[in-house]
């Protein structure tokens, strides 16, 4: 099965947006529009503003993402 | 920006051996797969014989559950048809005469993976759709034999486009290969194209899957309404091909394939 190519970065959750996305700061200063990948969904992993995460972008439309976990 | 691979590891000569068994069953099904393409089967049925042989054989078929924004997967095989490049989802729809199919399949044995696809012909088509299916085959020869310790990632890419540059076919960017072993989709990712910053250091022990997909028209694709089919934005015929290797002292050494003449006959299977 293909892979999608996607880039992984780290950020800081801003606010929380409609429809369980986030607006997260990367460490580069870009904001980006993120959702909560399943993973974290299937496992009721709450994402709060502040919170430090992973996210997965694709390199095809940076300003958008998915985040797939939440930092300690 | 970009943080190291997480998941690279290097697979050592009895887990490499693993991954043998598991990529022998992967080419045993594609072989099926082979013999059952005909006019009338439906994708469905394809399916079911691919899991019913996967199963049988101690396997676990390893698409399921892959998460995409269709839903988790819930089948064995792909089944891309014409303009469908990658991850086709099996159901009604029938095989017809002059089609050009590729079966993506996918196995785990003993916590191990193999990953493989083929493109076929369904009956006659025109020379020029039966070059694209060979060439692209061919891409995916040439990147294989660049996948030496001490090359690159880069170097497999471009040794996969170099192919598809010769005759002016679309490339796909936002699909490639990967790395693979306990998990199926490992890094790194394999692009089919030389781009800047992809210059990891082949190893031995890395385990990949290589995988082109070339369309006669541009490399643009979009996502169908079903979450999961992958076709070209132009409607052009697309063709993908994918071996699991390992990278060995000695060179890359494909795992998914079981000692059987995949003899290229028209018809049936290219």
């Amino acid at each position: 099965m293909a892979k999608k190519d996607a880039i992984e970065v780290e950020g800081t959750v801003i606010e929380p947006l409609p429809n369980t996305m986030f607006a997260v700061e990367l460490e580069n200063g870009h904001r980006v529009l993120a959702h909560i990948s399943g993973k974290l969904r299937m496992n009721f992993i709450r994402i709060l503003p502040g919170d430090r995460v992973r996210v997965e972008l694709s390199p095809y439309d940076l300003s958008r993402g998915r985040i797939t976990y939440r930092l300690k | 920006m970009m943080l190291a691979d997480r998941r690279v590891t290097l697979k050592s000569p009895s887990q490499v051996e693993k991954m043998r068994r598991a990529g022998r069953l992967v080419a045993d099904v594609l072989d099926r797969m082979s013999e059952e393409l005909q006019p009338g089967v439906t994708t469905a049925d394809l399916d079911r014989i691919a899991e019913e042989m996967i199963r049988r054989a101690g396997g676990i078929p390893s698409f399921l559950g892959v998460p995409g924004a269709g839903g988790p997967y819930r089948h064995t095989i792909c089944v891309s048809i014409d303009d469908e490049v990658v991850h086709g989802i099996p159901g009604r729809r029938r095989i017809e005469t002059g089609q050009v199919v590729s079966i993506d399949a996918g196995a785990i044995i003993d916590g191990w993976h193999g990953d493989a696809a083929r493109t076929f012909v369904v009956g006659d088509v025109p020379p020029e759709t039966l070059r694209l299916v060979e060439e692209t085959r061919r891409g995916m020869d040439e990147g294989i034999a660049a996948a030496r310790a001490g090359r690159s990632i880069g170097d497999i890419a471009a040794a996969v486009e170099a192919v598809a540059l010769e005759h002016g076919y679309g490339v796909l960017r936002e699909y490639g290969g990967h790395g693979i072993g306990n998990e199926m989709h490992e890094d790194p990712f394999v692009p089919n194209y030389r781009a800047a910053g992809r210059g990891r250091k082949l190893e031995v022990g890395l385990c990949l899957a290589i995988e082109p997909m070339f369309t006669l028209g541009g490399p643009d694709v979009q996502l169908l309404d079903d979450g999961w089919t992958v076709a070209t934005v132009d409607g052009s015929l697309a063709a993908h091909w994918e071996q699991t290797i390992a990278i060995l002292p000695e060179g890359p050494e494909i795992l998914t394939v079981n000692g059987r003449d995949v003899s290229l006959s028209r018809g049936a299977g290219v």
